[in-house]
């Protein structure tokens, strides 16, 4: 499938992009960030920890076991700091 | 219940005038406003705030119709900026109206505790020393199990 990938705040930074067009056969966001880590150093940097990250799957919050059935946008960030 | 994200400043007292003109029914307006604040040594240039286009909008939405459903509210209004910012500016506000002050007062101390934690912004801090991604605080997150 398709996806959309958005990536905010520090996430943006160590990856470089602030969005991609990703070609993946995941299941899970999981299975994303699996795909997206064996790509280069600077995908390992971004989700080296995931406990400081947070996902949306269309632009809601979910978790990484959260499966891509139908997903267009996937989205990683760290915890939010709005108000 | 009109929810704006915005990079423009906007007039705090006009909003809440407006908010407030018309109402027959509401006895009680409460409004929460969040300004920048510099760092504790001091030295802030600015607020870098970020967000994510499209789902902010849609979170704070959904927010306010949680509190809409749990409290008897006339109307909400939040606006909440984005884009650098300066020391003293006006990030964001929220307005509640209801007809008495207990369900105004709890719907907007609810709207700030869900804005901290589940509007998608990010804040980083800029200064001459360099600039650091604000860390969300345990706290925040906390707050939100007591409701």
């Amino acid at each position: 499938m398709t996806l959309n990938v958005l990536y905010f705040a520090w996430v943006r930074e160590r990856i470089g992009l602030p969005r991609e067009t990703v070609e993946t056969g995941a299941e899970t966001v999981a299975g994303l960030i699996d795909e997206l880590r064996d790509r280069e150093e600077r995908y390992v940097a971004a989700f080296a920890d995931l406990s400081a990250l947070r996902v949306a799957v269309d632009q809601e919050l979910r978790d990484f076991d959260a499966p891509l059935a139908q997903a267009r946008e996937v989205a990683f960030f760290p915890p939010m700091t709005g108000g | 219940m009109p929810v704006r994200v915005q990079s423009e400043p906007f007039d705090i007292g006009a909003e809440v005038s407006a908010f407030c003109a018309g109402r027959h029914d509401m006895g009680a307006v409460v409004t929460f406003t969040g300004i920048v604040r510099d760092r504790a040594g001091g030295g802030l240039d600015r607020m870098e705030i970020e967000h994510y286009p499209g789902m902010t909008e849609r979170a704070i939405a959904q927010i306010a119709d949680e509190a809409a459903t749990r409290w008897a509210l006339g109307d909400v209004l939040a606006i909440h900026r984005h884009g650098p910012l300066t020391v003293g500016e006006t990030i964001m506000m929220v307005a509640t109206a209801a007809p008495h002050r207990g369900d105004a007062f709890a719907a907007a101390d609810f709207l700030m505790d869900y804005l901290k934690s589940r509007a998608p912004f990010w804040k980083k801090e800029v200064a001459a020393d360099g600039a650091s991604w604000v860390a969300a605080r345990e706290d925040d997150e906390a707050a939100l199990t007591r409701w």
